[in-house]
C-alpha cells in the first residue's frame, strides 16, 4: 500500500499524470473510487480485497477524461478491460497508465503491450465459486433458465446501475434511447426489461471483460455477471476469443471475413 | 387528530394481516429474498421480515407505480376515443412494516403530484393505501431521519405506528382517521395501551446536520462549480439512488401498444444525460456534475421553498444502493459545513 | 372524481395543413367536442404537449393568436419520433391537445409602448401568436418591429405572413439569414440576427423587446439589448425547456425552483438574470 502510495505520489509530483485513479476507504467496510489529483493526497489511497470496482469505467466518461492523462488502480479484469477498450479504438495509450500493485511493490505499466504481456501471464480464468454458478446455469433446461430469468427480470428498475457501472458500456446513446424506431421499451415492464437485458448481453458478448460489476452495481441484485460470462464462454468455445487479451483484437460478432465458413453470413 | 395509544400481540398481528387479506386488500411488507429485503405481497406475518435496518426499495410504488397506464386509446380510420383508467379497481392497499422514514416520505409525494392540479391517479392510489409503520430498533450508517426533521419512533405520515417491545408485544399508535378505522375494523385483535418506555425501544441515530442549515448554504452554492465536481467525481450517472428513493418521482411518459395502445407514465430520473436534453441538441445539464447538484438542490433547496416539504427523509436507500458509494450523509455533512 | 384527469388529452382534428419550411409545418387544430371547443380559452405565450395516439407526446407554444378564435395552430419541425408521426398526419386525422399550460406574455401591461420581435429560426411560432395578438389590437401600441432571421431563405417560416406584414405600413418588418443562406433574389439582411440587430439599433425608449430563438442567438442578443438601452425588465423570452407533463409535476423543466411549465415558458430577462442558467 505504501509502495503504491509513493508510486502516485510521484506520479503526480513531476506531472507523469494528472491523475490517480485509485481506491479509499468508503461507507461500510468497502472500498469507494477515489480521483487523486494533488501528490498530498496520495495517502488517502488503499488496495485490499475491498477494493473491487472496475476502475476503468471512469475512463470513458468525459468528466474523467477531461482531467487530463491518468494513472489507474488496476485490478486483474480492470487491465483486460482496459486492452478490450485498446481493441475497440476507445483509449490512446498515451492516456493513461496502469498501476498494478502486487506483493512485491507497484507494477508500472505504460504501454498497451506491457499490458498484454501482464495479462497473458495473470489468472484470467473465472474463480472457482464463479464457474460453479455458472455450470449450474449451463446445466438448466431451456424452460427452466426462461424461468430463472423472468423472476430475476421482473425486479429490473430500468436504473441502467449496469449499464453505468460498465466500462464497456461506453455508448453515448444506447440503444434503449433510440426511439427511431423503438427498439426496446422503455418501460420497466416484463416485455421492456426483458428486450433491455438481453440486449445489453448481446452487445456484450464477446467484449465483457467479466469484472463483476454490473451485478455489484444492480440494487435489486440481478446476477447479471451470469448472463454476460456465459455468453463469454460461448463466444470462447465458438470462436476461440477471449476477449480483453490484446489491444489490437478481430472482434468476435463484429467481423466479417470473406472466407467465413457459415454461408449464411455470405 | 391525537394519536390513541393500544397494543397488540404478535399473534394478533398475524390475525390482523390475514384479515386484510380476507377483506381483499393488497398487504405489501418488507420480505427477506436472498440477501436483499424488499416490498412484496404478503399474505401471512411469518413472510413479513422485521430484523432488517432497511428495504432496498422504497414504498412508493404503492402509489406510483414503476410503470402505470394513464389511459388506454383505439384509433380506427383516424378516429381516436380515448378511455380512463378505470380507478374503482385499483386494490385497497396496506403497506405494513415501512419505516416511519418511508411513512413521512408520502407527504413529499402527495406534495410533488399535487401541489398544483391534482393527479387522479395518484390520488385514487394514495386514498386507498394505509400506512402501517413499524419503528426502528436499530439504524445504520446511512440513516439519517433525525437530521431531516424525523426519528425512528416519528408517527407522522403513518395511520398506525407500531414499536416492538419485546415478548412479541407491540405497542399501537393510531395516528389518522385511516388508522381509526383500520382499528374499529379489528378492534378487539388490539389491547389496551401498555405503560411502557418507547423510546428505550428505538434506535438513536445521530443528528448531522441541521436540514436548514443545508438549504442556507445550497443557496449561495449553486455557482460553485469546483465544489459540485468534487462531489460527484466518481458518480456513473445511472439512476439507482432516485429509483430506490421514497420521494424522487421524476416520470416519463410514453406511447406503447401502437395507435390501439396506451400511454404509459415510467419512472425516470434527473441524474440521466438525456433527461433535460431538447431536440435541437442543446442540454441545460450536460454534466454530471450539474446533475449531481440538481438532485440535492432540488430534495434540499427547490422543494422546501417551492412546496414546503423537504424531498428527502434520511433513509439511506440511495447511498446503500449506489453502486460507487456516493454516500449522501457525507455530501450533506460536507454541504452544511461548506462557506459559501 | 368527475374533474378531468390532467393527462387526458382532448381530441382534435387537423383542419389544416401548411408547409413552412422543410421539414417544418403547421397544423390548424379544431375541437372534435363542441362543446370542450366553446370552454377552452388560452392567451398568448401558453403552450400545450401534443400527442400522436401510439407515438407519444410533445410539447409546443400555440402559435396562433387567441384573437383567431375557434382553431388552434402549432407549427413544428419534423425531428424526433413524435413530430415524425405528427408530419406523417393527414387532413381530417386526429390528434391529441393537453393545454393551455404556462404563463402569458402580459400584453396588456404593453399597451401603449412600443413593440421589438426578435426571432431566430422555428422560434418565430410562440412570437406569432403574440404578433398576431397585437395586430389584432394594433391600435393599443405604438410602433411594432418585428426582426427574424433564419439559417437559409428555405428556413424562413410563415412565408406568406412574413410578405403580410412587410406590406404592412404599421408594422416594420427585417429579415436576414445567415451568411451563405442567402438566394440571388433575396431582398433582406444577410448575418446573425444579434448584429443585424446591433445595426438596425431599434430606440429603447419606452419599448418592450421579445425575443425567441436558439439559445445562442438569445445569449448573444441579450447583450445587444442591454446596450441599446433596454432595461432587464423590458426584454421577454419564452424558454424552450425539454417537458413531458406540463403541469409541474414530471421534474424535467425544474430550473432552480421554478417549473419552466408553470412559470413559465414567459420569463423576462430581470426574472432569467435571477434564475439558475439551466435552461
Amino acid at each position: 500500500m505504501n509502495a503504491l502510495r509513493e508510486k502516485a505520489r510521484e506520479l503526480l509530483a513531476t506531472k507523469t499524470v494528472q491523475v490517480v485513479i485509485g481506491y479509499a476507504p468508503g461507507s461500510g467496510g468497502a472500498a469507494r473510487a477515489l480521483f487523486v489529483r494533488e501528490a498530498a493526497q496520495a495517502g488517502e489511497l488503499v488496495f485490499d480485497e475491498t477494493c473491487l470496482q472496475n476502475l476503468a469505467a471512469y475512463l470513458m466518461k468525459p468528466e474523467v477524461r477531461r482531467l487530463g492523462r491518468a494513472a489507474l488502480v488496476a485490478r486483474p479484469a480492470t487491465l483486460r478491460t482496459i486492452l478490450q477498450l485498446a481493441a475497440e479504438n476507445q483509449l490512446a495509450e498515451s492516456s493513461l497508465l496502469a498501476l498494478v500493485p502486487g506483493a512485491d511493490g507497484v507494477l508500472s505499466l505504460s504501454t498497451f503491450s506491457a499490458i498484454e504481456a501482464h495479462v497473458a501471464a495473470q489468472d484470467n480464468d473465472l474463480s472457482a465459486a464463479e464457474k460453479s454458478e455458472l455450470e449450474k446455469f449451463a446445466a438448466m433446461g431451456l424452460d427452466e433458465r426462461r424461468e430463472f430469468w423472468q423472476e430475476q427480470f421482473s425486479r429490473c428498475l430500468k436504473c441502467y446501475a449496469c449499464r453505468a457501472a460498465c466500462p464497456l458500456c461506453y455508448c453515448t446513446r444506447c440503444t434503449v434511447e433510440c426511439n427511431q424506431p423503438q427498439w426496446i421499451p422503455v418501460p420497466a415492464h416484463d416485455l421492456g426489461n426483458l428486450e433491455w437485458n438481453v440486449m445489453r448481453a448481446m452487445h456484450l458478448a464477446g467484449r465483457c471483460t467479466n469484472c463483476g460489476d454490473c451485478s455489484r452495481a444492480c440494487p435489486v441484485g440481478i446476477p447479471l455477471y451470469l448472463l454476460n460470462q456465459k455468453l463469454c464462454s460461448d463466444v470462447l468455445s465458438s470462436f476461440n476469443q477471449r476477449s480483453g487479451m490484446a489491444a489490437r483484437a478481430d472482434h468476435s460478432l463484429s467481423t466479417f471475413k470473406p472466407d467465413d465458413p457459415e454461408d449464411f453470413i455470405r | 387528530m391525537e394519536t390513541e395509544k393500544r397494543s397488540i400481540q404478535r399473534e394478533a398481528l398475524a390475525k390482523l394481516i390475514e384479515q386484510w387479506c380476507r377483506e381483499g386488500k393488497r398487504v405489501l411488507a418488507p420480505r427477506k429474498s436472498g440477501d436483499k429485503v424488499d416490498f412484496d405481497r404478503v399474505t401471512s406475518l411469518s413472510e413479513v421480515s422485521f430484523d432488517h435496518v432497511q428495504t432496498v426499495q422504497s414504498p412508493k410504488s404503492a402509489v406510483f407505480p414503476r410503470v402505470e397506464e394513464l389511459f388506454s386509446f383505439r384509433s380506427a380510420d383516424g378516429q381516436v376515443e380515448v378511455r380512463d383508467r378505470e380507478l374503482d379497481i385499483l386494490p385497497e392497499t396496506v403497506v405494513f412494516g415501512l419505516r416511519p422514514c418511508d411513512a413521512a416520505a408520502f407527504a413529499a409525494l402527495e406534495a410533488i403530484f399535487n401541489w398544483d392540479a391534482p393527479d387522479r391517479l395518484f390520488t385514487a392510489r394514495r386514498a386507498r393505501t394505509t400506512l402501517v409503520a413499524v419503528a426502528c430498533s436499530r439504524a445504520d450508517e446511512y440513516c439519517f431521519c433525525t437530521s431531516v426533521g424525523g426519528g425512528p419512533g416519528a408517527v407522522a405520515g403513518s395511520d398506525i405506528l407500531l414499536t416492538d417491545l419485546g415478548q412479541g408485544e407491540f405497542l399501537a399508535e393510531i395516528a389518522s382517521a385511516k388508522g381509526r378505522e383500520m382499528l374499529q375494523a379489528a378492534d378487539s385483535l388490539f389491547g389496551p395501551a401498555l405503560d411502557a418506555d418507547k423510546e428505550s425501544r428505538l434506535a438513536k441515530p445521530a443528528a448531522v446536520f441541521a436540514a436548514d442549515a443545508v438549504a442556507a448554504v445550497l443557496a449561495g452554492l449553486f455557482a460553485d462549480t469546483a465544489f459540485w465536481e468534487e462531489q460527484s467525481r466518481r458518480c456513473v450517472g445511472c439512476g439507482a439512488c432516485a429509483y430506490v428513493c421514497p420521494t424522487c418521482a421524476c416520470f416519463d411518459i410514453q406511447d406503447e401498444g401502437g395507435a390501439s395502445g396506451k400511454r404509459l407514465r415510467c419512472w425516470d430520473s434527473c441524474g440521466f444525460g438525456l433527461f433535460t436534453l431538447h431536440t435541437s441538441g442543446h442540454n441545460p445539464r450536460p454534466l454530471q456534475s450539474q446533475r449531481w447538484r440538481q438532485r440535492l438542490m432540488h430534495k434540499f433547496s427547490y422543494m422546501p421553498e417551492r412546496q414546503g416539504v423537504l424531498g428527502c427523509v434520511g433513509c439511506g436507500r440511495c447511498s446503500r444502493g449506489c453502486p460507487v458509494d456516493m454516500n449522501i450523509l457525507e455530501h450533506l455533512r460536507a454541504i452544511a459545513e461548506a462557506r459559501p | 372524481m368527475n374533474a378531468r384527469d390532467v393527462f387526458k388529452p382532448f381530441l382534435m382534428r387537423i383542419e389544416q395543413i401548411t408547409e413552412e419550411a422543410p421539414d417544418v409545418r403547421t397544423l390548424r387544430l379544431v375541437f372534435q367536442n363542441e362543446d370542450e371547443g366553446r370552454g377552452f380559452i388560452f392567451r398568448t405565450g401558453q403552450f400545450g404537449e401534443y400527442s400522436v395516439f401510439g407515438e407519444g407526446e410533445c410539447t409546443f407554444c400555440i402559435a396562433s393568436s387567441p384573437t383567431r378564435q375557434g382553431y388552434i395552430e402549432c407549427t413544428f419541425r419534423k425531428a424526433g419520433r413524435v413530430t415524425s408521426a405528427l408530419a406523417a398526419l393527414e387532413t381530417n386525422e386526429t390528434v391529441g391537445f393537453r393545454g393551455p399550460y404556462g404563463n402569458v406574455f402580459p400584453i396588456d401591461q404593453w399597451q401603449g409602448r412600443n413593440l421589438l420581435f426578435i426571432a431566430g429560426g422555428i422560434a418565430l411560432p410562440p412570437m406569432r401568436s403574440v404578433i398576431w395578438n397585437v395586430l389584432d389590437l394594433r391600435d393599443r401600441y405604438r410602433d411594432v418591429t418585428i426582426v427574424y432571421g433564419a439559417r437559409t431563405v428555405a428556413d424562413l417560416v410563415y412565408k406568406r405572413e412574413l410578405q403580410e406584414w412587410a406590406g404592412r405600413d404599421d408594422v416594420k418588418l427585417v429579415t436576414t439569414v445567415d451568411p451563405g443562406g442567402e438566394t440571388p433574389d433575396w431582398q433582406g439582411e444577410i448575418g446573425f440576427v444579434p448584429a443585424v440587430l446591433d445595426k438596425l439599433a431599434p430606440a429603447s425608449h419606452d419599448t418592450v423587446a421579445v425575443v425567441c430563438g436558439p439559445p445562442v442567438m438569445i445569449k448573444f442578443t441579450f447583450p445587444v439589448l442591454a446596450r441599446l438601452g433596454f432595461a432587464p425588465g423590458d426584454i421577454y423570452t419564452t424558454l424552450e425547456n425539454r417537458m413531458k407533463c406540463g403541469v409541474g409535476k414530471c421534474g424535467r423543466c425544474n430550473t432552480g425552483k421554478h417549473f419552466v411549465c408553470k412559470d413559465g415558458p414567459v420569463f423576462t430577462f430581470a426574472q432569467l438574470q435571477e434564475m439558475p442558467q439551466e435552461y
